[in-house]
């Protein structure tokens, strides 16, 4: 390629989405306002396990407005349930995880009995908003309770089941082993056995989720535009549910709200209204309350690990056994996936070796729990970094020194693992320098040894602080595949639409930058069209830290594909060799010759059909490609956390004083965005570690149903973060990159509750469960003033 | 229900009418009956703040006012502020410091930021972060919205604000 133009990759280049979000002008899926448009509202459980008698709809719908109203039993015959077995799971991944799953389906509308509070029962469809929610409130519904299931633990020996085929309540069971397994505990010097809970919070996009659809009678076909991550999935099941072709299905994301993997699934909602859409000939909009969601739309986390982990004298550790429990909830939309990331991230960047893993996937009477940003990792690093930790302390040792002692050295990559991923392929760490990494983040808060000795200090004066530390890395740009179509039409400008679906990445922006370095034309001549299955036949979505990786390279290569005949059609126009030609800022020419060239549009030109086309023999018309990137296998990008605490022994508030991470994620298509994205991750992982939290009791009733409970962190709760941004290019694809849409959420709630142990060191505490509560910290306190005495 | 009642208001300087039955929010009324859609609507209880717009000076969360509240008020919303193509100085430093990702939040963000530094002309950037406390972001992570805030304050007060990386 000449060297006539900047490349974009690797420039914060301005955002393209910015100037219609900042001026309001953005359209999000409730901004859609189409003729004739009715307005649903869905009833939903108010008890956890409840088998359902009956349902009377008759005062709905004799309510004002109303268009309709039903209930499951309508729908059984009608709809099919979402089938809880959608993700594939290759073979080399069963190999190794001895995978035994038998995920339920989901009923769109349960008819028989209700798994959790907020499970739809029946719906209003009216003339607006209001109506429907004034009619649904006359839906009663005859139920009699069952014992609810309110936790994984209680639901291994529970009598009742959430899924009458389900015995035990268990929808999967996994296993992994590396190395001798748990039979090399045997031989350790020393044992740490311990049982630590991730608790459930979740994505909590600002945007709750939402669908409109519209039916054509005309071309029986169906437009739906959901708050979703994934377009084609959605596609895929609407068609599936509505026994329509694909290709008559179309599935539009416009601006996106916020997923964080919680709008990255297929809900009943979506399947609902569009059967609502076609069925009525109307335009059928739902929309989410956030009451609604923080009962309905997927939880995360919530994982239960008992851990024994073997270590010799010098805090070596020999091997790591993982015995975890997931708590599902009442259906696992994404399958046992969370659960097989937990057992393949677990030792993290740390070479140990002998590994055994065993995992229950559960069911209870919880709402389902499905991948929100960093899915199956924070859990397993909070196992993991806090089992360091406590070994550390066990041997006298500095948590930092443990760590670099354990980590995989730079020598040593690739570096097999001796597990598979989730793709099948046996996992080998790409790349990358973790020790550099914790020498990095420890330098960021100010050196190892001068915060020990400023720590020492503090406490002499009465003051508590504590460093809290944190390791992970992260299988990202994850397949099976992402599609692209490369077109450059008689107006010669780039357009590229993938099958990506944004919620805020910046996607527009990122994917301009790649195509333009691919094409060397001016950024503003490349279109890009996302999340539309109109527009790329085959897609996957964004989810799992993927596009930048997986949708750049199906760019690449549906690019190289438009190229040949860019490169055939002008060599025939300029009589030039093929090998001479060169792309430069807009236009092919003979290298070294200036005056010879013909811009891309020219080249379009000549590539139409037709009387009057410059096409060489063999080269059909059009310029138009379409590849799908099915990547070699993941790429791993890693972090080392690091943060220093403060603890107000008087309330037992948490203060952060400084938090470093220092993450590489490869090449970076724009810093300012991956700035953004792994900064975004940390205050969600803060506020994980410290504020929010899916609180159930032991009815199955979820205690923090508003913003009022459900606390997310504000401008004034963060502390100064650093984020250093180190690049160490995947040998995978040929751009260099790895995915970093999750990685800040990884390492915070550990890295706090480290921080917070440390701070509290002479008063024994060890806190093994998330969020760290100001309460908790009291009692540490005055148990070990008590113990003092 | 009672009868939908006419709700006349100035709207970004413009007069405007519309019709609206006594419980209906003035977010919904913004967004549904008058299509001014760039108002969000995150939580319909007040907290998150997306619904954030600028009732006779003062910032008002749009979802807990009802339509018939705004009978005469001047109001001002997000789709306001631009003048034309001609960003308004806050949405440039949004831009620039990165303060969006989404979008979803920033409407409510920008009313809530300009009646903050209307409201105080002796900010400090600790003031700052407590009073955009008042709206909820969950992509950011806040940092960009913090420095676009402490510079639109800088431009209208004219005058520096001590930042907290001042002291390192």
């Amino acid at each position: 390629m000449a060297d006539t133009m900047p490349s974009y990759i690797g420039r914060s280049v301005v955002r393209r989405e910015d100037n219609r979000l900042l001026k309001g002008a953005g359209t999000f899926v409730g901004d859609m306002k189409l003729e004739g448009m009715v307005h649903v509202a869905i009833v939903r459980s108010q008890q956890a396990h409840a088998r359902i008698n009956s349902v009377d709809l008759e005062a709905a719908r004799n309510a004002d407005g109303v268009v309709l109203a039903l209930a499951g039993a309508e729908l059984k015959d009608v709809l099919p349930p979402i089938s809880g077995m959608q993700v594939a799971a290759p073979k080399g991944w069963r190999d190794g995880m001895d995978p035994h799953i038998d995920i339920p389906d989901q009923t769109l509308v349960p008819y028989d009995k209700l798994r959790y509070v907020g499970e739809p029962y029946a719906l209003v469809v009216a003339g607006d908003r209001y109506m429907a929610e004034d009619a649904a409130e006359l839906i009663e519904g005859d139920f009699d309770p069952l014992p609810p299931i309110a936790s994984a633990e209680a639901a291994l020996d529970a009598e009742a089941l959430v899924h009458d085929h389900l015995p035990g309540n268990i929808a999967a069971t996994l296993h992994a082993k590396k190395g001798e397994g748990e039979a090399a505990l045997e031989a350790a010097p020393h044992r740490l056995k311990r049982r630590y809970y991730h608790h459930r919070y979740a994505a909590m996009p600002m945007e709750c989720r939402g669908v409109v659809a519209e039916y054509d009678s005309r071309t029986d076909s169906i437009t739906v535009w959901s708050s979703t991550q994934v377009v084609h999935w959605v596609r895929r099941e609407v068609a599936n549910a509505l026994d329509m072709p694909e290709e008559r299905v179309r599935v539009v994301a416009p601006d996106v709200g916020g997923g964080f993997g919680g709008k990255g699934h297929v809900y009943p909602e979506d399947i609902l209204i569009a059967y609502l859409a076609k069925r009525l000939d109307r335009p059928v909009k739902w929309l989410e309350d956030r009451h609604e969601h923080l009962l309905n739309a997927a939880h995360s986390r919530d994982n239960l690990f008992d851990i024994e982990v073997g270590y010799d004298d010098d805090g070596r550790i020999s091997v790591v056994k993982n015995y975890f429990l997931v708590d599902s909830g009442a259906y696992s939309p994404v399958g046992a996936a969370i659960a097989g990331n937990s057992i393949a991230h677990f030792m993290g960047p740390y070479d140990i070796p002998h590994y055994e893993a065993d995992c229950k996937v559960m069911m209870t009477n919880r709402t389902p729990n499905a991948p929100y940003r960093g899915a199956g990792r924070p859990e397993v690093a909070f196992a993991m970094e806090r089992s360091i930790d406590l070994i550390a302390n066990e041997l006298g040792l500095d948590p930092a020194e443990v760590r670099f002692r354990n980590m995989i050295q730079p020598e040593q990559m690739p570096y097999a693992v001796g597990l598979p991923y989730r793709d099948g392929v046996m996992i080998e760490y790409d790349s990358g320098d973790y020790p550099e990494a914790l020498r990095k983040a420890l330098d960021g808060i100010g050196g190892l040894d001068e915060f020990r000795s400023r720590q020492k200090a503090a406490l002499a004066e009465g003051r508590y602080l504590g460093l809290g530390l944190g390791c992970y890395v992260e299988g990202t740009g994850i397949g099976p595949f992402e599609g692209a179509t490369v077109k450059i039409d008689s107006s010669g400008k780039v357009m590229v639409a993938t099958g990506a679906c944004p919620q805020g990445q910046g996607h527009e922006t990122a994917f301009a930058q790649v195509a333009a370095d691919i094409w060397n034309v001016p950024i503003e001549d490349v279109v890009v069209t996302l999340a539309d299955t109109s527009h790329v036949t085959m897609g996957y979505g964004t989810i799992a830290s993927r596009s930048a990786v997986t949708a750049s390279g199906a760019i690449k290569d549906s690019s190289d594909k438009v190229k040949e005949k860019v490169f055939a059609i002008a060599a025939n126009v300029l009589e030039a060799s093929e090998s001479d030609l060169e792309l430069r800022n807009g236009s092919v020419g003979v290298k070294g010759v200036p005056e010879m060239s013909m811009t891309l549009k020219e080249v379009a030109r000549a590539a139409l059909p037709g009387w009057i086309h410059q096409r060489p023999e063999g080269i059909e018309a059009g310029l138009e490609g379409t590849a799908y990137y099915e990547p070699p296998t993941v790429t791993w990008a890693y972090a080392a956390n690091a943060a220093i605490v403060e603890i107000d022994a008087q309330t037992g508030v948490v203060k952060i004083e400084n938090y470093v991470e220092v993450h590489d994620a490869g090449t970076l298509i724009n810093p300012g965005i991956a700035d953004g994205q792994v900064r975004g991750g940390l205050v969600q992982g803060i506020g994980g570690g410290l504020f929010e939290e899916l609180f159930y009791d032991e009815h199955g009733q979820l205690m923090t149903g508003s913003f009022m409970d459900y606390l997310l962190p504000t401008a004034s709760d963060i502390p100064p973060i650093n984020v250093i941004h180190t690049e160490t290019p995947s040998p995978r694809n040929s751009f260099g990159f790895k995915g970093l849409g999750e990685g800040g959420a990884i390492a915070p709630p550990v890295v706090i509750a480290n921080a917070v142990c440390d701070a509290l060191k002479s008063f024994g505490a060890e806190l093994n469960s998330t969020p760290v509560r100001a309460e908790q910290i009291l009692n540490i306190i005055d148990a070990g003033v008590a113990a003092a005495e | 229900m009672k009868a939908p009642r006419k709700v006349s208001l100035t709207v970004n300087g413009e007069a405007l009418s519309g019709e609206a039955s006594p419980r209906m929010l003035f977010a919904d009324f913004l967004r549904d009956v008058l299509g001014k859609t760039g108002t969000h609507v995150g939580c319909e209880h007040g907290v998150c703040g997306a619904c954030t717009v600028i009732v006779d000076d003062v910032a008002v969360r749009s979802c807990l006012m009802f339509a018939v509240q705004a009978e005469g008020a001047d109001v001002k919303t997000v789709e306001g502020l631009a003048d034309g193509e001609e960003l308004h100085p806050l949405q440039k430093l949004f831009s620039e410091h990165r303060a969006l990702q989404c979008g979803y939040c920033t409407p409510g963000m920008l009313m809530t930021a300009i009646d903050l530094v209307a409201s105080n002309n002796a900010l400090s950037e600790q003031d700052i972060k407590v009073g955009m406390s008042a709206a909820l972001c969950r992509c950011t992570g806040y940092d960009g919205i913090v420095k676009a805030v402490t510079a639109y304050a800088e431009q209208v007060h004219g005058k520096p604000i001590k930042r907290e990386s001042d002291n390192g």
